[in-house]
C-alpha cells in the first residue's frame, strides 16, 4: 500500500465514472506492494549496524580489504553485493590500503573563496602528485610502502573560519599563506612534506 | 475494499484505495511511459519518466510533480499527465540517459525489444542535445549463460530489485554513487564467481535493455519476459497463477 | 566569583594552538603556586571570533577581557590579568594588543539563544552545565506541562526547521505525536554537511547538554522514547564529547527511560536529506526515496520519526525556559528567533554570529563582520554573500540590506541553508563559485535518479564551457533549460536544489555570463 498524499476538500462530483475493473499485473499487485519502497525488505537488526561495523574493521585494518567486507558480510548474514554496495558508497570507506602518509586539502566554501585552488597547485607540485592520485605502491618485505604519499580532497572540515585548511596526516593546519609562496613552502617544509620536485633538480 | 475517485487528464477513474498513480492512469487507458518501474516489484521513482502534475482539490496549492509509480491515488486527486512542460522533461530525462551511457541500437542485442528505445519513440527523441559522455565500462562475460554489458545499463535496479524481492538471492546491487553508478555482483567480482547466483535469469527477464542478455544472443534477439516479476508475485502471494500460458 | 580563564576548546582554536596555551596556562599556574585564589582554567566551547584564535576570555576583578592569538608564551601574564585590580592592570596593559573590544559590533549585536551558554560551561562537564542550568527546563516541562502544551509553546514560539527548509517546528511534532499509538523515534540530524557552515559543530563541542536537553524534551513531547543522533564522521572532536556527554547523563538518570545513543556518518553529504538519513541509520546506501510518506507517518524501522536539525534541537530548552512569547518577540513575522550563521571566506572577522531573524546582510557582513579585508565603500568591497551553500546562491552587494529570513533569501533565489555565510569579494568570478558548487553536487549525488546523476554531470560540462570562454548563446539557452529540468524533477531536496547556484549567477550576475560567451567564430555553435 502507498500511503496517500493529505486531502483537503471534497471530492468534486463525477462527469462520467469509469469502472475499475479490467485485470492487470499491476492492479494484482495492490496487495503484495511493501508498504513503502526500498525500506519495505524486512530489517534485520544485524543488518542495521553494517556501517558501524565497517567502522570498526577500518579501524583495525586501516582500510576495508576484500576478504573482511566477506567476513562482515557472513557475519551480519547480508548479501555480499549489499556490503559491497554500502562500503563504496561513503566517501571515508576505503577499499585501498592508505598510504602511509595522507595529505588532504578542504575544498569547502571558504577554502574556495580563499584560494584551496592555489594550495592545491602548490601541493601537487610539492609532492609530484596529481590531486587525487597517490605515490606508487612500493612495499619492502616489511610491508611499509616507505614515504608514499597521497593527495586527496577532504569535505569541509567545518574550520571555515580559518580558511584554507589542510590536514596532514590528521594533523589540521589552519589559514595556510596562499599569497604567498615562500612563506607557504616555509610552512610545507615545517610540515616536513617532501619536497619532490627539488629532489628531482 | 474502498474506491478512490480521481481525474486524470480530465477523465474520471474509480481504484481501490491503495493504488498508484500509474495504475490510476491506466484505468483511464491513459499511458504514462516508465523505465525503472515494473509490475511485481517496488518502485523506487528513479527514472523520472512518470511524473505527473498533481493538483490538490480545491486548495490552492502550487502544482506538484510527483512520480505516478510511486504516489497513491487521493481522492479528488486532479491528475495531468502529458503537459507541454512534462514531455519537455520527459524528453531530456530520455536525453540524459541516452547520452550518460553507450547506447548503439543498430547492434544492440535489445534493438526492437528495448524499453530505452521506446521510451525515446514515445517522447519523440530523434537525436541527444547533450553531448554523449563515452562512459569507460566493461562487458562481464563471466556467467556460463548470460552476460552484462554495463555499457548499455542504465540504473534502473530492476535486476537488483527482482533477485531481492523474487529470487532471493541479492546476487546485484549498486556500488559507488553519482555518475559512478555501477551494477555489481557480489564484492564486485565476475558473475559466474558468484556463488550467490542460481542462475534464474530474472535479471535479464526484466532489464529494459541490452545490458542483461542471454550470452547465445546476438543483435536484435533479446527475448524479455519482463511481466514474469507480476506473474511470480501473484503466484506466490495470492495463490492465483496466471503465468502457466496458453492452451498446449 | 573566582577568577577564571576560559580557554575556547573548539577545533578551529585547538589547531591554532589552543591546546598547547590551555597547558602552558596550567603549567604556568602551577608554578605560580595553586593556592586557595589561583584563578580557575576552564576548557569552553566557541568564543565566536574564530579567526583571531587560540581565544581566551580573562575574568577576573578587574572584569572580563577577551583576548586573541596568545602566544603560550604569555601564559604567565594572562593568569597575572586574573588578579585584583593594582596587579591586574600591568599585564592587561601589557597584554592590550592582544585584546579583543567586546563593545565591537561582532560582539555587541549578537543575541545568543541558541550559543548562550556556550564559551561558558565546559562542554566535558555535566557538573558545570548543570550548574548552568542544563537539565532544568527538561525537569519543570515534566513536572508542569502535559507533552501537549510543550507542544504548543513550539508551535507558539513560530520556530522552525533551522536545517534549512525550514519547515515549522511545532507542525512536524505535532504530526508525529498525533500518529496511531505504537513506538515513536526521535532522530538529531547532526550531518552537517553544507561546505562553509559550522554552527551545529559548535553546539555539539561546546554546549552537548543543550542539545541533550532539547531532545529529551521533544521525546517527551512526541512520545519517543528512543532517539539517535546522527553526527558526520568528519566532526570527531564533537563525536567524542557527544558521547561522553550522553555517559554522563544517561549515569546520572537525568534522561529517565529515554535511551539516546550517537551514530556515526561516513561522508556522505546526502544523508542530511531526512530519508537518506534513515537509510543510512538502518546501514544502508544513503539514497533518499520519495515522499510522502513522510519520516513523521513512516520513518526508522515504520516507526512515526522526529526529525530535526541540531540548531533546532538546541533552541528547545531557551524556548521553554523563557516562554514562547519571548522567544517569538525576536525576528520576523514569518521567521521567528535567532539564528546562528557561519560567517567566513573574504571576511576581515570570520567565526560563529547568532543574530535576531531579519537582521540585514549588510549589518552581518559589513558591521560585524567588517567586510573584505582592505575593502573600501560602503558594502566593504563585499561582491556578493552566498548563503545556502550548495543549495542557496549568491546575493550580489546591491541587496544587502536584504532582512535575512526564509522568505526574504528565496524570494532572491538563495535560501537560509543551515546557516553558512561566504563573503565573496572582487577576485572571485561567479561562474568559477557556480562551477565549484555544481562540482561538488555531482561529487555528492547519491546517484540513484536520472536528473541528479546525469544532469549535474551535464551543467559541470556546460558551466566549464563558460569558464573556459568558449560557450555559445546556445549553451546558454541549455544551461537555462537544463537547470529547470534538474530542479522540477530531481528526487530529493539535493537535486532539486543543486541548480539554485547556476539560477542565482544567472539573475544576479547575468553580465558577467555574456561576457563569458565565446567571441564568434570560435565559439558559436
Amino acid at each position: 500500500m502507498v500511503v496517500p498524499v493529505r486531502l483537503s476538500a471534497a471530492p468534486k462530483p463525477l462527469a462520467r465514472p469509469v469502472l475499475y475493473s479490467g485485470f492487470h499485473p499491476g492492479a494484482a499487485m495492490e496487495q503484495a506492494k511493501p508498504s513503502f519502497p526500498e525500506a519495505s525488505i524486512p530489517e534485520h537488526r544485524h543488518a542495521d549496524a553494517l556501517i558501524e561495523v565497517l567502522h570498526q574493521v577500518q579501524q583495525q585494518r586501516g582500510y576495508l580489504p576484500a576478504e573482511a567486507l566477506a567476513q562482515v558480510a557472513r557475519d551480519l548474514a547480508l548479501p555480499l553485493s549489499r556490503v559491497h554496495g554500502v562500503a563504496t558508497f561513503y566517501h571515508l570507506f576505503a577499499l585501498q590500503p592508505p598510504t602511509s602518509h595522507c595529505c588532504s586539502v578542504c575544498l569547502g566554501t571558504a577554502c574556495f573563496v580563499k584560494g584551496a585552488g592555489v594550495l592545491v597547485a602548490a601541493l601537487e607540485q610539492r609532492l609530484g602528485l596529481r590531486f587525487g592520485a597517490r605515490s606508487p605502491q612500493r612495499r619492502d618485505a616489511e610491508g611499509s610502502d616507505g614515504d608514499a604519499w597521497s593527495l586527496r580532497e577532504e569535505s569541509c572540515l567545518g574550520a571555515c573560519a580559518q580558511a584554507p585548511v589542510l590536514r596532514v596526516d590528521g594533523q589540521l593546519v589552519l589559514g595556510l599563506p596562499v599569497s604567498d609562496p615562500s612563506r607557504l613552502a616555509a610552512c610545507f617544509g615545517a610540515l616536513a612534506l617532501p619536497d619532490r620536485a627539488a629532489e628531482a633538480a | 475494499m474502498s474506491v478512490l475517485t480521481l481525474w486524470v487528464d480530465g477523465a474520471a477513474v474509480a481504484v481501490p484505495a491503495g493504488a498508484s498513480l500509474l495504475e490510476a492512469s491506466r484505468a483511464a487507458n491513459v499511458e504514462v511511459p516508465t523505465l525503472c518501474h515494473l509490475d511485481g516489484l517496488a518502485p523506487v521513482g528513479a527514472c523520472r519518466l512518470c511524473l505527473v502534475e498533481v493538483d490538490l482539490p480545491g486548495d490552492g496549492s502550487p502544482t506538484r510533480l510527483v512520480p505516478a509509480c510511486s504516489t497513491a491515488a487521493g481522492e479528488g486527486l486532479v491528475v495531468r499527465t502529458a503537459t507541454v512542460q512534462l514531455q519537455r522533461f520527459r524528453r531530456m530525462a530520455v536525453e540524459l540517459l541516452f547520452a550518460e551511457g553507450n547506447h548503439v541500437c543498430a547492434f544492440c542485442v535489445a534493438n526492437g525489444a528495448c524499453e530505452l528505445q521506446d521510451a525515446a519513440v514515445a517522447v519523440g527523441m530523434d537525436h541527444s542535445r547533450f553531448p554523449f559522455q563515452y562512459p569507460r565500462r566493461h562487458v562481464d562475460a563471466s556467467h556460463p549463460h548470460f552476460v552484462i554489458d554495463h555499457h548499455r545499463c542504465i540504473l534502473c535496479t530492476r535486476c537488483v530489485r527482482v533477485c531481492d524481492e523474487i529470487e532471493g538471492a541479492h546476487v546485484w546491487d549498486v556500488a559507488n554513487r553519482g555518475s559512478h553508478c555501477q551494477i555489481i555482483a557480489g564484492l564486485d567480482q565476475p558473475w559466474g564467481t558468484v556463488e550467490a547466483c542460481t542462475s534464474c535469469g530474472k535479471c535479464v527477464d526484466v532489464c529494459p535493455t541490452g545490458a542483461l542478455a542471454h550470452n547465445d544472443d546476438t543483435t536484435a534477439e533479446k527475448r524479455a519476459a519482463r511481466e514474469r516479476p507480476a506473474l511470480l508475485r501473484s503466484a506466490r502471494e495470492r495463490q492465483r497463477w496466471h503465468n502457466q500460458g496458453g492452451p498446449p | 566569583m573566582a577568577s577564571m580563564l576560559r580557554c575556547c576548546s573548539a577545533s578551529g582554536c585547538r589547531s591554532a594552538g589552543g591546546e598547547a596555551l590551555q597547558q602552558a596556562l596550567v603549567e604556568a599556574r602551577s608554578r605560580a603556586g595553586a593556592g586557595d585564589g589561583a584563578p580557575v582554567i576552564k576548557a569552553v566551547g566557541c568564543l565566536r571570533l574564530c579567526s583571531r584564535g587560540p581565544l581566551v576570555a580573562v575574568d577576573g576583578p578587574a572584569g572580563s577581557v577577551l583576548y586573541g592569538e596568545v602566544p603560550s608564551a604569555r601564559a604567565a601574564e594572562l593568569l597575572e590579568a586574573c588578579a585584583a585590580p593594582p596587579r591586574a592592570a600591568a599585564a592587561r596593559r601589557a597584554l592590550a594588543s592582544h585584546a579583543l573590544d567586546l563593545r565591537h559590533p561582532f560582539f555587541a549585536l549578537q543575541e545568543p539563544v541558541v550559543l548562550e551558554t556556550c564559551g561558558l560551561i565546559d562542554p566535558e562537564s555535566i557538573d558545570d552545565a548543570m550548574a548552568h542550568g542544563a537539565y532544568s527546563t527538561l525537569h519543570r516541562c515534566q513536572a508542569e506541562l502535559t507533552p501537549a502544551q510543550v507542544r504548543e509553546q513550539v508551535r507558539l514560539s513560530g520556530l522552525r526547521g533551522r536545517g534549512g527548509a525550514g519547515y515549522p517546528t511545532g507542525l512536524k511534532w505535532d504530526t508525529v505525536a498525533l500518529q496511531p499509538p505504537g513506538p515513536r523515534w526521535l532522530v538529531a540530524n547532526a550531518d552537517e554537511g553544507d561546505p562553509g557552515a559550522f554552527m551545529d559543530r559548535a553546539v555539539l563541542e561546546g554546549d552537548p547538554h543543550r542539545l541533550i536537553e532539547g531532545m529529551a524534551i521533544a521525546a517527551w513531547a512526541v512520545g519517543a522514547d528512543q532517539g539517535l543522533i546522527y553526527v558526520r564522521a568528519e566532526y570527531p572532536l564533537a563525536i567524542a564529547r557527544l558521547r561522553r556527554a550522553l555517559a554522563e547523563v544517561q549515569a546520572r538518570g537525568q534522561l529517565g527511560s529515554l535511551r539516546l545513543r550517537v551514530r556515526v556518518g561516513a561522508g556522505a553529504y546526502v544523508c542530511g536529506e531526512e530519508t537518506a538519513l534513515l537509510a543510512s541509520i538502518q546501514g544502508r546506501r544513503g539514497n533518499p526515496r520519495p515522499r510522502p510518506p513522510y519520516p513523521a507517518q513512516l520513518g526508522l524501522w515504520g516507526a512515526p520519526t522526529l526529525i530535526n536539525n541540531v540548531e533546532t534541537l538546541a533552541a528547545i530548552p531557551a524556548i521553554l525556559r523563557r516562554g514562547a512569547a519571548d522567544y517569538a518577540a525576536l525576528g520576523t513575522a514569518g521567521s521567528r528567533g535567532t539564528k546562528v550563521f557561519s560567517l567566513s571566506g573574504a571576511v576581515r572577522h570570520t567565526g560563529l554570529v547568532e543574530v535576531p531573524m531579519g537582521t540585514s546582510l549588510r549589518t552581518i557582513v559589513v558591521t560585524m563582520g567588517g567586510g573584505v579585508p582592505g575593502g573600501e565603500g560602503a558594502d566593504g568591497g563585499v561582491k556578493a554573500v552566498q548563503t545556502g551553500g550548495p543549495s542557496g546562491g549568491c546575493i550580489p552587494a546591491a541587496l544587502l540590506d536584504t532582512p535575512v529570513d526564509y522568505e526574504g533569501l528565496r524570494a532572491l533565489g538563495s535560501m537560509m541553508g543551515s546557516g553558512g555565510m561566504v563573503v565573496i569579494d572582487q577576485a572571485t568570478g561567479m561562474l568559477e563559485l557556480a562551477r565549484y558548487f555544481m562540482r561538488f553536487s555531482v561529487a555528492e549525488s547519491c546517484g540513484k535518479c536520472v536528473p541528479c546523476r546525469a544532469g549535474t554531470v551535464q551543467l559541470l560540462q556546460l558551466l566549464d564551457r563558460f569558464c573556459d570562454q568558449r560557450a555559445s548563446p546556445a549553451d546558454l539557452a541549455q544551461l537555462h533549460d537544463l537547470c529547470a529540468m534538474v530542479k522540477a524533477t530531481s528526487l530529493c531536496g539535493l537535486g532539486q536544489c543543486a541548480p539554485n547556484p547556476v539560477l542565482s549567477t544567472l539573475r544576479h550576475f547575468h553580465q558577467e555570463v555574456v561576457s563569458a560567451l565565446a567571441v564568434a567564430p570560435g565559439g558559436a555553435p
